[in-house]
């Protein structure tokens, strides 16, 4: 069977899978379009999270992140998974008391103020919209490098899947896909690497093997690996080199970031308790931990095994001959994620740092005439099997993992989106009297629009597409986190403290992102190039959403302390969501 | 509520116990694995330093021993109180 076929077959096969759990698991309240009835279990819960969180990023382009500079990317590990001890210990088990079905709605009515829930609808919409455009553009790419289709067209399909689950399911056919899709995506991320492992160190486990001995030259793999790179003039993997500072405020505003998605938190509403919040969180991160404790594992290796690939294990420190090499470099030079470029003419590969000043001399000295080889990130994991010769299954397997990433996470924010704008805009706000039946069909055609839209986009995206990171973490942690454990551990904080501390926060951080990335992201429009040496103290765009947050805080103490304290309905609000007890009665069906 | 004592010493535990596990947060990931690494490097892991394992590795243990922790503390204190579900 050729690979064409496979592929088809066992991506064809997960999606026939989605399709039946939508047929099964069809939604006939708006508490299960919502939270799926709060009757999932909290290891169920974990894993559906695991696959909400876990997106198209995460799979395929993380490991190549941390492969590309080695230890200075271990920000992402630590904050992609801290921000869940904050999510247990400070939200989501509060939030589950509360027992509404939204994040605006608890901002809305711990601080009795439609300001503060519109400004908390217009931050989830933005952070969720640029969200999801990344993984529409996922879908897309996934199907037309695996499946031969045009990109547009995999949209189409994956976009029809979603709609089949996510309209007639809402959240309770998106939490069994979800747990289907996690599976798919821990396999199909997990057999590589274990393969790659065994192939480099003869260690089972990734986990371990990053830490063990590179069999084929009898020094540990990071050791091995070091040399290499430096070898050719890049820098050390496990050295420090970026500024400390920034890396701090990156690591916190990824860790604050996640804690305050909203398609994270709504998660923790399905579970029947409180206490069931607690460990759906640590379940989570369980299973969250399984492809992060792997990831840095495929991205030391999947490097290692490119330059040695380059070199022929060092025999032939030129380079190998163009013409004689591997078929995976052929197969993904198609694709054009690897690109050959012989500057010298001497018909070898030459891969070094040719922005290196230092490794300049050098490289003249040896004939080089500037790095030949361009290698997008993403092929760490994408090629990973066929550069470890695995069987075309593996292949095939990969394919239907990173669409499971990006399809789950898409589903979870697709829901986030209409249910803010079905129960907080046209229940809260539009139509306040709208019957059960009449919010179930508004919550349905919210996502069908939701869908829709985000197909739109991710066909035509918009120049703020690639800036996920700056601006669904950035917002998330600057306004809506802040907002979040305020109204939880603070009795004082009032509606107008609430209201200015997280405009200020999010425009602070808006601001700050805008100067260096171009006003509303046009190009051309940035005031100063974004770059270390123009930022202030050294900060990135992309770490200042910690600093929006403390902004955030102090705003809304400052005046919070200067207006008249909460009414007392109010301060019981925040009492009764400190106790467990109750959680049944709250949810009111 | 006659037993607003009692809550609000359950709250404060609860705040203590949420303190104590944010040092742990802090100490393992900006403190082993950023800022307090040059402090370790002497201490070897598998070809590199206690800091980079702690970056890559060591911080997503602890934080997931520490959810399930709190969580199993969190039940003991909530019975003790008489505010469990």
């Amino acid at each position: 069977m050729d690979q064409y076929t496979l592929n088809l077959l066992v991506v064809g096969a997960s999606f026939a899978l989605y399709i039946g759990i939508a047929i099964w698991a069809r939604a006939g309240s708006t508490s299960e379009f919502y939270a799926a009835g709060r009757g999932v279990h909290p290891v169920i819960n974990g894993m559906a999270t695991g696959a909400d969180w876990m997106s198209a990023a995460s799979f395929i382009s993380m490991a190549g992140l941390i492969a590309a500079v080695g230890y200075d990317n271990s920000t992402y590990l630590m904050g992609w998974t801290g921000g869940f001890v904050l999510l247990a210990m400070l939200l989501a088990p509060y939030l589950r008391k509360f027992g509404k079905y939204t994040v605006p709605e608890f901002i809305g009515d711990r601080f009795y103020s439609p300001t503060a829930r519109m400004v908390a609808v217009v931050c989830l919409i933005v952070a969720s919209v640029t969200y999801v455009i990344g993984q529409m553009t996922g879908v897309g790419v996934a199907f037309s490098r695996f499946l031969e289709v045009k990109s547009s067209t995999g949209l189409y399909i994956g976009a029809a899947i979603v709609f089949m689950y996510a309209v007639l399911g809402g959240m309770k056919g998106i939490t069994y896909t979800q747990v289907a899709q996690y599976c798919v995506l821990i396999l199909a991320y997990s057999i590589p690497a274990i393969f790659i492992s065994l192939q480099l160190t003869g260690t089972f486990l990734p986990q371990i093997g990053l830490f063990s001995e590179h069999t084929a030259s009898g020094q540990p793999l990071l050791v091995k690996l070091d040399q290499i790179v430096t070898d050719l003039g890049f820098s050390s993997y496990t050295g420090h080199h970026q500024s400390t500072l920034d890396m701090f405020l990156f690591t916190m505003s990824l860790m604050i970031g996640t804690a305050g998605l909203p398609h994270v938190i709504v998660r923790f509403f399905t579970v029947p308790k409180v206490a069931d919040a607690r460990y759906s969180a640590g379940w989570a991160l369980v299973f969250i931990a399984i492809l992060y404790t792997t990831a840095p594992a495929v991205g030391a290796m999947a490097r290692l095994n490119l330059l040695n690939t380059i070199s022929d294990n060092g025999a032939q420190p030129d380079g190998i001959d163009y013409a004689g090499r591997p078929d995976w470099m052929k197969n993904w030079e198609v694709t054009g994620l690897l690109k050959f470029e012989d500057k010298n003419g001497d018909g070898k590969i030459q891969f070094y740092n040719d922005k290196s000043e230092a490794f300049a001399a050098t490289a003249t000295e040896k004939g080089w005439a500037g790095s030949e080889l361009t290698v997008n990130n993403d092929i760490m994991v994408l090629a990973n099997p066929e550069i470890a010769n695995l069987p075309g299954w593996v292949v095939a397997l990969v394919a239907a993992g990173g669409l499971a990433a990006a399809l789950s996470t898409a589903a979870g924010l697709l829901l986030a989106i209409s249910s803010a704008i079905s129960h907080d805009l046209i229940k809260g706000q539009l139509n306040p009297n709208i019957s059960e039946k009449g919010e179930l069909l508004a919550a349905r055609i919210s996502m069908a629009v939701a869908i829709a839209v985000a197909t739109w986009l991710g066909l035509n995206p918009p120049g703020f597409a690639a800036q996920t990171v700056a601006l669904a973490f950035g917002i998330a942690a600057a306004s809506l986190f802040p907002a979040l454990m305020m109204g939880i551990f603070s009795k004082r904080i009032n509606n107008k403290g609430a209201v200015w501390g997280m405009l200020s926060g999010l425009i602070f951080t808006l601001v700050y992102i805008f100067v260096y990335k171009g006003w509303f992201f046009v190009p051309g429009t940035n005031q100063l190039p974004d770059n270390a040496a123009n930022w202030i103290f050294g900060i990135s765009p992309l770490s200042i959403g910690s600093v929006g947050a403390v902004v955030n805080f102090a705003v809304a103490y400052v005046v919070s302390s200067a207006t008249d304290e909460p009414p007392v309905e109010v301060q019981d609000l925040v009492e009764s969501i400190r106790i467990p007890k109750g959680a049944g009665a709250a949810t009111g069906h | 509520m006659a037993d607003k004592s009692s809550s609000n010493a359950y709250w404060a535990a609860n705040v203590r116990l949420i303190m104590i596990n944010l040092i742990i947060w802090f100490v393992v990931s900006f403190g082993f694995g950023i800022l307090l690494r040059p402090m370790l490097s002497g201490i070897a892991v598998g070809g590199t330093d206690l800091g980079f394992w702690f970056a890559q590795q060591g911080s997503i243990f602890v934080f997931m021993i520490q959810i399930f922790v709190y969580a199993m503390m969190m039940n003991k204190l909530d019975a003790e109180h008489g505010v469990e579900e």
